[in-house]
C-alpha cells in the first residue's frame, strides 16, 4: 500500500478504511447470522437443550449421532440425490441447452416452455407432481395403462418417491438450461469449424472441442447442484406431507420422509429433531455435519470460481 | 458450397463433390425435422402437467376422484370456492409483504457491499469475497437453531420478521451476484468520476448504479422470487395460524384440509401459480439475462 516511488492518486488513499465502512453492515450481518450463531450451534452441541433448560452432557450428543440409525438413512437418501438426481438434472439440461440452440424454427417459444416450469413456486410443482403421479387417479398411470402398462406407486412407494421428485427435478431444469446455453453459445465457431475440416464428427466434436470449452460452467453446475442436494428440503417435505395426506399443519403426528423414511433427507430430520421434538442440542451436531460436507463441497466450488477468474 | 470461384475443380471431384452435397443436404433436412421433432415432443411432455392441472381444477368433486382426464362439465366456479375455502388473499398479502420488503431491504443492503468489493482495492478483499460465497453456499438449516432461539427470545417468531429484518444487512447471493456484473463495468469510468472529485457515495449513484440497471433488476427480482416462494422460512417462523401463512405453506397445507377435493387443490395451485407467470412475461428478458448472469464466465 505505502507508495515509495509514486504516490497513489488521492482519492486511492484510505481505501481500506473507506471499505471498511462500506462493508460494514455486511460485516455486522455475518457476524450476527453467521459466525455468532456457528459459534453457538458448537456450544448448544455438548448440552442438552429444549429451549429452556440447559445441561452441559459433554459428548453424549456425539455419541447418540453414531446410533441414530435416521443419520444412515438420511445419509443414503441424500448419496442417493448427489449420485443419481444431480447428475440426471446436470445431464438433462445440458442435452436440453443443446437442442435448443441448435433449433431453427421456434427457438423462443419452445426457449420458454422449457424455461417455465423452473419459475413454478415449489410448493405448487411438488403438489402437482403429487397428483399427477396419483397411483389411482393420476393422469401419468392413466396414460401408462392406455399403453397396457401398470403404472407404480410413485410417492407412495419407498423405491419410487426419489425417482418421482427426480422427474421434478427435471421438470424445473429451465434456469441450468439457460446457463448452458450461454455457454454452448459462448464457443467460437471457428473452432467447430476446424474440427470439422480434420474430420471430427458430431461426437468427436463434442467431446473434444465443446466439452472442454464448456468444463467451468459445467464443473460450476455440478457442485452448486450437489450443495443443493445437501439443503434438499421443501420439495421432500411438502411430496411426504401430501402424499402422506398429513393433516396437522403443525406437524405433531407427522412421520417424516414418508413413505418409509424414503424422503428423509438431513436437513429433515435436523428441522424434526430441533424444531418438532425440540431436542436443540442434537438438532446442533446435526447442523455441524452438514456444515462439514457443505464446506467440502464449498471449497471445490471456491477453486472452481478461482480458475474461472483467473481466465477471464 | 463446395464451388470455388477462383479454381474450379475437375470434373470427376466435381461430381464427387456435388453428390456429397446433395446428401449432406439430405441429412441436414433430416436432422432439422429430427431435432425440430425431439423439441416439440419434450415441449409437450413439459406442458403436460399444466394441462392436467388445469383440466382436474375445472372438474366436479366427485369427478376429481375418479380417473378421468376430460371434465365433464367446466366448473369455473372451483375457482371462486378455493377463495371462500381458504384464505388465499390473506396468504397472498403476507407473501406480498415479505417479498416487497425482502426486495428493497436486500437492494439497500447489498449494493454498496458489492459496490465495494468490485471497486475499492483493499487487503483482506479475497477473503471478503471468500466469505460471501461460503455464506451463499451454507444451507440455512446449519445456523438454524441459534438464530431460532434469539427471535424466540425476542418474541418474533409466529411473523415473518425473522426473515425479512436480517434482510437489512445485506444478502448473499444478490452481493455475489451484483460484484460479479459490476466487475464487467470498466475501471475507467469509476476513477474518471473520483478524478472530477466526485465522492464515493456519488460516484455509486450517479455513474455505477445507471450501468449495472440490468444486474439490479435481476437482483430484485430473483429475491422477490426467492422471498414469493419460500417454503423453509416461513414453516420455521410463520406459525401455525391459518392467517399467519405464506402462499407456499398455505397451499401445501391447503390439501390436507380438503384431502379428497383434487380439484380445489389444483384450482389452488393455478392461483398460486399465475402471478409468478405473468411477472415472467412481463420481465422475459430480465430473467433470461439474470439466470446468465449467475453462471461463471468460463
Amino acid at each position: 500500500m505505502s507508495a515509495v516511488h509514486a504516490a497513489p492518486p488521492r482519492w486511492r488513499r484510505g481505501e481500506g478504511l473507506r471499505a471498511l465502512l462500506w462493508l460494514s453492515p455486511w460485516i455486522a450481518g455475518v457476524s450476527i447470522f453467521f459466525v455468532y450463531p456457528l459459534l453457538s450451534t458448537v456450544y448448544f452441541s455438548f448440552h442438552r437443550y429444549d429451549m429452556y433448560t440447559l445441561e452441559f452432557i459433554g459428548l453424549d450428543n456425539y455419541r447418540y449421532l453414531l446410533k441414530d440409525a435416521r443419520v444412515g438413512t438420511s445419509a443414503r437418501n441424500t448419496l442417493w440425490l448427489v449420485l443419481i438426481m444431480v447428475p440426471a438434472t446436470v445431464l438433462f439440461s445440458l442435452v436440453l441447452a443443446q437442442l435448443v440452440i441448435r433449433l431453427k424454427a421456434g427457438v423462443g417459444l419452445l426457449r420458454t416452455i422449457f424455461y417455465l416450469p423452473s419459475l413454478v413456486p415449489m410448493t405448487a410443482g411438488t403438489i402437482t407432481f403429487v397428483f399427477l403421479l396419483n397411483p389411482g387417479t393420476g393422469p401419468v398411470n392413466q396414460v401408462l395403462a392406455w399403453f397396457g402398462a401398470q403404472g407404480p406407486d410413485w410417492f407412495g412407494d419407498p423405491a419410487w418417491s426419489k425417482p418421482s421428485l427426480t422427474m421434478l427435478s427435471l421438470w424445473g431444469c429451465g434456469q441450468l438450461m439457460v446457463i448452458f446455453m450461454a455457454a454452448l453459445l459462448d464457443v467460437p465457431k471457428h473452432l467447430y469449424e476446424a474440427a470439422a475440416i480434420d474430420g471430427a464428427g458430431p461426437w468427436r466434436q463434442f467431446r473434444s472441442v465443446t466439452l472442454p470449452m464448456i468444463a467451468p460452467v459445467l464443473m460450476f453446475a455440478l457442485v452448486t447442484n450437489v450443495i443443493y442436494a445437501l439443503q434438499y428440503f421443501s420439495q421432500a417435505m411438502v411430496a411426504s406431507r401430501v402424499a402422506s395426506g398429513e393433516t396437522d399443519s403443525a406437524g405433531s403426528s407427522f412421520s417424516p420422509g414418508y413413505p418409509d423414511e424414503s424422503l428423509l433427507t438431513l436437513p429433515q430430520w435436523l428441522f424434526h429433531v430441533g424444531f418438532r421434538d425440540y431436542t436443540m442440542g442434537y438438532a446442533c451436531v446435526l447442523a455441524l455435519l452438514l456444515f462439514g460436507t457443505s464446506m467440502i463441497f464449498t471449497l471445490i466450488l471456491l477453486r472452481q470460481f478461482r480458475r474461472a477468474e483467473e481466465v477471464s | 458450397m463446395s464451388a470455388t470461384i477462383t479454381a474450379p475443380p475437375r470434373t470427376a471431384l466435381a461430381r464427387g463433390a456435388r453428390h456429397d452435397g446433395a446428401r449432406a443436404r439430405r441429412r441436414r433436412v433430416l436432422v432439422w425435422i429430427a431435432t425440430h421433432a425431439l423439441a416439440i415432443a419434450l415441449a409437450l411432455m413439459f406442458l403436460a402437467p399444466v394441462v392436467f392441472i388445469g383440466l382436474t381444477a375445472l372438474m366436479t368433486d366427485e369427478q376429481a376422484l375418479t380417473s378421468a382426464l376430460w371434465p365433464q362439465s367446466w366448473n369455473w366456479g372451483n375457482f371462486a370456492e378455493v377463495f371462500e375455502k381458504s384464505l388465499l388473499l390473506r396468504w397472498a398479502g403476507n407473501t406480498l409483504m415479505y417479498a416487497a420488503l425482502g426486495t428493497v431491504f436486500t437492494l439497500v443492503s447489498s449494493v454498496p457491499v458489492a459496490y465495494a468489493l468490485a471497486r475499492f482495492r483493499f487487503r483482506g478483499r479475497r477473503l471478503a469475497f471468500l466469505v460471501v460465497v461460503t455464506t451463499m453456499m451454507l444451507p440455512p438449516q446449519v445456523v438454524a437453531v441459534p438464530i431460532y432461539l434469539v427471535w424466540a427470545r425476542l418474541g418474533l417468531t409466529d411473523s415473518l420478521w425473522p426473515l425479512i429484518l436480517p434482510l437489512l444487512l445485506g444478502d448473499a447471493f444478490s452481493i455475489f451476484l451484483l460484484r460479479q456484473f459490476l466487475l464487467t463495468i470498466p475501471r475507467d469510468y469509476t476513477d474518471a468520476a473520483r478524478v472530477d472529485g466526485c465522492s464515493d457515495v456519488k460516484t455509486l449513484l450517479r455513474v455505477v448504479l445507471p450501468m449495472a440497471r440490468p444486474a439490479i433488476a435481476a437482483v430484485a427480482l430473483f429475491q422477490f422470487f426467492y422471498c414469493w416462494n419460500d417454503y423453509y422460512g416461513p414453516l420455521l417462523y410463520a406459525g401455525v395460524e391459518q392467517e399467519k401463512l405464506t402462499l407456499s405453506l398455505g397451499l401445501a397445507t391447503f390439501k390436507a384440509f380438503h384431502s379428497v377435493q383434487w380439484n380445489l387443490t389444483m384450482a389452488a395451485t393455478l392461483l398460486v401459480t399465475a402471478p409468478v407467470i405473468i411477472v415472467f412475461f412481463l420481465a422475459q428478458k430480465v430473467f433470461i439475462e439474470g439466470v446468465t448472469l449467475t453462471g461463471v464466465k468460463g
